[in-house]
């Protein structure tokens, strides 16, 4: 459904998205994970017709966006990341300029407008001034703009920003239920609404991809073996070298937990491997009382941080 | 066409709900009412005297008092145009920059064209509505005064105004068009303006091509002839020569948004 291939977009002389390429099919959720000022931002704008790119082609639903801009604009509902809302229009007339400017026929435009506002909570709020909203109201508001014509791609940039608790969750079920019927693109700072909503997720730093996968797959290639912690009352020195002898052990580093003869010991396995009853076993075969022993999976954070770190050797390993 | 529909309504409701537009119609309005009232009695004063002369010494020519008022008052207008206009333009497009709608309306599948032309005739439709009371006021004098002037002088000064407030409106569109800042675009529009207004300032001294050329400039210099009845051709294909101008202009900007920055 959309095509992005060798994206460039240079500011002057500042490159802010470098030679991106995915793809995201028919149905499917991609999300955009990258620090501040990544060019996620800007890889939407180019999507949506709002910037051209430099160099690189980008398609969607076939259409080039920038030989084929309208045909490109007409099936895409785009919120921005400053939501583009008239502050002297009510809702609904905000709703229905936007419908009609998006090509919304006369009989279908009413049942549209109150899905969309049904959609994003928003149906008692409808002759509000958008000036008098609430931030949260105001994204909201946003998004309904963005779903009004029911595009077949939808492109959301940080569409949960500034909703409460209770928000953020039924817009993270709201673009979920549209995946299927939907191609979705969202970015986001936010971890755990990468791993909940999107089905793929691209890292981008410094305007280049760090990597393309599932949240679960990343999760797992990243971390590479297990790592388990350990702690006990012991030496450090002898824990460490007891452990480092055991099979499929690669990595063990310690440290002093708490101060009253505890050690901590970190042990990273070899992929595949479990290692967690063989350190059991050996520490208490030896005699030292153990206290703690789990498993410490990565979090997506630790990946994201792993990732976008400057001189990250896991960062290059796993782009390519 | 139902993009530009769709911009066209959009303005138009803007202008109705803020307080700019319902200000600058007011104050247009007592204006030119105040002005009128201030001619119509110099004029008949003058007449007066006029007649007053020729039953002494005869011969004088009579005073055709309607069509004296009719051109001073457009004259007036113009003036009036000159000072309000910028301010009717200065948020069309300034803002919406400003504010990030621009953004909407860019990847909307509307053309820049249609963009543009929605916004200009909504600003255009509100110097019709601005216009229309005093059009109701002459239809009534013309209607009851004697002898009255025809017609056709009323009907030639009001496409007058009408191209004159287009060129300007188009004029101010596209220098907000250019900004973000409605300030700096209502300035820029109206040193824009008095450029054009007193650009044949002096030309006549010199016969020059280039004062020519300043003279076919200069914006009210082409509706002299309509507020005196005299509707030329060469006066319409500079208004609307103008206008389409000003629209290119302000589309090749819009466009060169996407290029610059938003
Ligand atoms: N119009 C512009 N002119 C010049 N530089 C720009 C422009 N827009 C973006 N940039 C630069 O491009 C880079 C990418 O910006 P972008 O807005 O795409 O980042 P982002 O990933 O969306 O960041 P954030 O998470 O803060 O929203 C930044 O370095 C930014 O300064
Ligand atoms: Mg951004």
């Amino acid at each position: 459904m959309i095509e992005v291939k060798d994206l460039t977009k240079a500011f002057g002389e500042r490159t802010a998205v470098d030679h991106v390429s995915f793809v995201v099919n028919k149905g499917e959720i991609l999300g955009f994970l990258g620090p501040n000022g990544a060019g996620k931002t800007t890889t939407m704008r180019i999507l949506t017709g709002f910037l051209p790119a430099t160099s690189g082609t980008a398609r969607v639903a076939g259409f080039d966006v920038f030989n084929d801009s309208l045909e490109v604009r007409k099936r895409i509902g785009y919120l921005p990341e400053n939501p583009p809302l008239y502050m002297d229009m009510t809702v609904s007339a905000y709703l229905e300029f936007v419908a009609r400017i998006k090509n919304v026929p006369a009989e279908n435009r009413k049942a549209r407008i109150n899905d969309a506002m049904e959609k994003t909570n928003i149906q008692d709020k409808r002759h509000e001034l958008i000036k008098r909203l609430s931030r949260g109201y105001k994204q909201r508001v946003g998004l309904a703009q963005a779903l009004v014509h029911d595009p077949e791609v939808i492109i959301l940039d940080e569409p949960t920003v500034g909703l409460d608790p209770k928000q953020i969750i039924e817009v993270r079920h709201l673009i979920k239920s549209l995946a299927g019927s939907h191609t979705i693109i969202l970015s986001t700072h936010i971890l755990p609404e990468v791993s909940m909503t999107c089905d793929r997720v691209v890292i981008i730093n410094r305007g280049r991809i760090a990597a393309i996968d599932t949240p679960a797959n990343l999760t797992t290639q990243l971390k590479g073996g297990q790592h388990v912690r350990v702690v006990a009352e012991a030496d450090q020195n002898a824990v460490c070298a007891a452990i480092r002898e055991l099979p499929g052990v690669r990595r063990v580093s310690g440290e002093p937990e708490g101060g009253n003869g505890l050690v901590a010991v970190t042990v990273e396995a070899e992929a595949g491997q479990d290692v967690r009853s063989q350190i059991a076993a050996k520490v208490v075969g030896k005699g030292w009382p153990l206290y703690e022993l789990r498993g410490v999976s990565l979090s997506l954070e630790d990946i994201f941080l792993e990732l976008t770190t400057e001189d990250s050797e896991h960062a290059s390993s796993v782009a390519n | 066409m139902k993009g530009m529909y769709a911009v066209y309504r959009k303005e138009m409701g803007h202008y109705f709900v803020s307080p700019v537009a319902y200000i600058i119609v007011a104050v247009f309005l007592i204006l030119t009412a105040y002005f009128f009232n201030r001619l119509l009695a110099l004029i008949i004063q003058q007449s007066f005297e006029a007649s007053l002369e020729s039953i002494q010494g005869g011969g004088a020519p009579p005073f055709d008092v309607p069509s004296l008022v009719m051109r001073n008052f457009f004259g007036i207008v113009s003036t009036l145009l000159l000072f309000l206009t910028p301010m009717l333009t200065m948020s069309v497009y300034a803002e919406e920059r400003r504010r990030g709608t621009m953004e909407l309306l860019m990847t909307s599948p509307v053309t820049d064209l249609q963009i543009v032309l929605g916004k200009f005739f909504a600003s255009f439709t509100l110097l019709v509505i601005m216009l229309f009371p005093t059009a109701l006021g002459f239809a009534y004098i013309l209607h009851h005064s004697e002898p009255s002037a025809p017609w056709r002088v009323l009907g030639s000064e009001y496409l007058g105004v009408l191209l004159l407030g287009g060129a300007l409106l188009a004029l101010g569109s596209f220098f907000s068009s250019m900004t973000e800042s409605q300030l700096i675009a209502a300035m820029l529009t109206f040193g824009a303006i008095l450029l054009l207004w007193v650009v044949d300032f002096g030309s006549q001294a010199a016969s020059t091509a280039l004062s020519s050329a300043l003279d076919y400039l200069s914006v009210f210099r082409h509706y002299d002839d309509f507020t005196r009845g005299v509707i030329d051709t060469s006066n319409l294909i500079f208004y609307l020569s103008f206008i389409v101008l000003g629209i290119f202009l302000t589309v090749r900007s819009v466009d060169s948004m996407r290029w610059r920055r938003a």
